[in-house]
């Protein structure tokens, strides 16, 4: 299994402006059986996203024409509030996000995403206003996520810093695996296991 | 006064970083790693396909409750529910890992048995992939949830890179009033600072109230920390959590216990130490919460009407609290006592404790759950099951017409065959109230256990103090 890799993408975004969007939105707890990675996509936002019977709501954005081959999604405040499961973020990537942008995140979430090259922009409200009125202008705005520069930018909005976690945006650009990089420490926590036996 | 005051979470933090790199986070060391069937198999899968093992088993510990089905035996449970549970059984075996499983006497939610076992220990780092893990900082330690990428770095090295939280210290001060439980005081919290307002930060709890809640309580109260958006709350080791932990098959027994005690004795925080941000609440002011929306922050005391959403100034805000109250089907303005309701459930990691069961069986004495009302008692952990068997008070819960049933997670993450239908309301003693958390489609009302058994007599949300003065609902 390789490392996740971000550098920068510029692509459509989709708006889903809610706060507090809880990850048993994201993906419900039934379909927290799996014992591998694969499918979630498919049930991404499952109960806002579908019909009782299985048909999709076409109320739902992620069922609307503008949101095919978006891969950025605009959240509303403290996006992924809730549980720790990891199969939040899978969803989102097995969907076909690869960055989401929000005021804030919940903290277990956004470490969650980091370590699946999901890249939590987090903007200012100010800026996140401008954002959803230049999108409500321009279904098909291209917003930039430029990891290296950490800035986003979009048609007519010069390039904003978020902020990310070093450590995490140098993984992420440079494809380095944590597990391997924990690794290393392997004498320096048996020394420590020394000390506190 | 110390030279260099510190918080509890300093303290431990400080006990616990093995490494830290310039501009990397600190390599933190894990004392106690506890494992689910749901969070953990692909986390043993990537061990698999490096050729890893577990590489410390006696700091690991395994039990089956989240999708384990309350009726008892894996038959009852689906075939991805069945492939799950077997999958982690396999897992443990594999590697060593001490497993409370199907028919362990002693398996239970994994936030009820660590305690139980004496596994949870003051001033410990303990991890799972959980969010409720916050709920072992009851004990003076520092526990914390996090995801599967993480489940696997613990297994493989016991570590964990993290970054270092700021504090918030939540003060609460004042004696509860009758009827008013730690359930109470947590909601009204959630209240006051919203899902978000702990994001960042690491929950300390102090003042009198807190002193005086037993460790059950406690628990209670640290489990949702993670609801105000903070990874872990703690509260400061007293006797209480001493003689809470004495004597438990894992506790340190002769010499030791003395040694740890003296040591957990250094563990609250300094005279002087500051923390990042502090919240207060007086507890005598107030009464039996219950929430009305779709997440934990939004709460009112039981004899409140429901908020308007014409008194939020910010747009977002407005149009959140439009959305929950719709889901809910309730009116904005109107009194939330008196909705009728169809299920109540009482169980969950953050109340299915025996203290729980007690005080929910002591207002149940005698009286009936209401023909349209389904309730379900859950406890927390097989052990918990036969000490309230053993009192009588699985008894007290069928007389009354409650279904009792096997440990587990149950109707808290509807993942397990225990669920509402569609349209379903129910008062809940768990922890999460979003949309379709206890099944898709239903609707739930966080509320303390005396509030659901209240609810369960009166067949609508009801103020338990009404029982309690002897009063019939």
């Amino acid at each position: 299994m390789s490392a996740p890799k971000f550098t920068t993408l510029t692509a459509r975004c989709v708006v889903l402006a809610n706060n507090d969007v809880d990850t048993d939105q994201i993906i419900p707890a039934r379909f927290l059986k799996v014992t591998d990675k694969l499918g979630l996509g498919e049930k991404l936002f499952c109960d806002w996203r579908y019909h009782d019977d299985g048909s999709p709501n076409p109320a739902f954005i992620l069922n609307q024409a503008e949101a095919k081959g978006a891969q950025i999604l605009v959240a509303g405040n403290n996006f992924g509030c809730g549980s720790s499961r990891e199969h939040a973020p899978w969803a989102l990537v097995g969907w076909g996000f690869q960055a989401v942008i929000s005021p804030m995140f919940a903290d277990i979430f956004k470490g969650n995403s980091l370590k699946n090259g999901l890249i939590p922009v987090v903007i200012q409200p100010a800026a996140h206003a401008a954002l959803l009125a230049a999108r409500a202008k321009n279904h098909d705005l291209p917003v930039t996520v430029d990891l290296r520069a950490s800035t986003v930018a979009w048609p007519g909005q010069d390039p904003i810093s978020f902020p990310i976690d070093p450590f995490s945006r140098a993984c992420l650009l440079d494809g380095v695996d944590e597990l391997g990089y924990l690794q290393k420490f392997a004498g320096q926590a048996q020394a420590y296991e020394a000390r506190h036996a | 006064m110390s030279q260099n005051p510190k918080t509890l979470f300093q303290k431990i933090w400080d006990n616990h970083v093995v490494a830290e790199e310039p501009g990397a986070p600190a390599v933190l060391y894990i004392d106690l790693h506890l494992v689910h069937e749901v969070t953990s198999p692909q986390a043993f899968s990537v061990l698999k396909e490096r050729g890893l093992k577990v590489l410390r088993p006696d700091r690991t510990v395994a039990t089956m409750d989240h999708s384990i089905p309350t009726k008892g035996g894996y038959e009852a449970a689906d075939e991805m529910g069945r492939i799950q549970l077997r999958l982690l059984e396999a897992n443990a075996i594999a590697h060593g890992v001490r497993i409370y499983g199907l028919n362990s006497v002693q398996r239970g939610i994994v936030h009820v048995i660590g305690p139980e076992q004496g596994f949870t220990q003051p001033g410990m780092t303990i991890v799972c992939g959980d969010s409720h893990t916050s709920t072992h900082g009851a004990f003076g330690s520092l526990g914390f949830g996090i995801g599967t990428s993480e489940v696997g770095h613990v297994l493989a090295t016991q570590c964990l890179l993290q970054r270092k939280a700021r504090t918030c210290e939540v003060r609460v001060d004042g004696a509860l009033r009758p009827g008013v439980t730690a359930k109470d005081i947590i909601l009204a919290v959630l209240a006051k600072i919203g899902v978000g307002g702990g994001t960042g930060h690491v929950f300390e709890y102090t003042g009198s109230a807190i002193r005086a809640l037993d460790m059950e309580g406690r628990m209670t109260v640290c489990n949702m920390s993670i609801e105000g958006g903070a990874r872990a709350g703690m509260v400061a080791p007293d006797d209480k959590t001493f003689n809470y932990v004495a004597g438990r098959e894992f506790a340190p027994k002769g010499a030791a216990w003395d040694q740890a005690v003296a040591r957990w004795r250094q563990l609250p925080t300094d005279q002087g130490a500051s923390y990042d941000k502090t919240v207060t609440l007086d507890a005598h002011s107030l009464e039996p919460m219950v929430t009305f929306g779709t997440n934990p922050g939004q709460g009112v005391a039981i004899t409140q009407p429901l908020p308007l959403p014409s008194s939020l100034a910010d747009a977002a805000e407005r149009a959140g609290l439009e959305k929950s109250l719709a889901y809910m089907k309730f009116e904005a303005g109107k009194p939330i006592l008196g909705q009728p309701v169809d299920v109540v459930f009482l169980g969950s990691c953050t109340n299915s404790r025996l203290v729980d069961l007690r005080a929910a069986a002591h207002l149940l004495r005698g009286r009936k759950v209401a023909s349209s009302v389904k309730m379900m008692v859950v406890p927390g952990s097989q052990s918990v099951k036969q000490a309230a068997e053993a009192e009588g008070l699985d008894k007290i819960f069928k007389e009354a017409g409650a279904d009792w049933r096997e440990a587990g997670c149950s109707m808290c993450i509807a993942m397990n065959g225990d669920q509402l239908s569609p349209g379903q309301l129910a008062v809940s003693t768990s922890n999460r109230n979003f949309e379709g958390r206890q099944g898709k489609g239903g609707r739930t009302v966080l509320a303390s256990p005396l509030t659901a058994v209240a609810t369960a007599v009166a067949g609508c949300i009801a103020d338990p103090r009404v029982l309690l003065n002897g009063g019939q609902s």
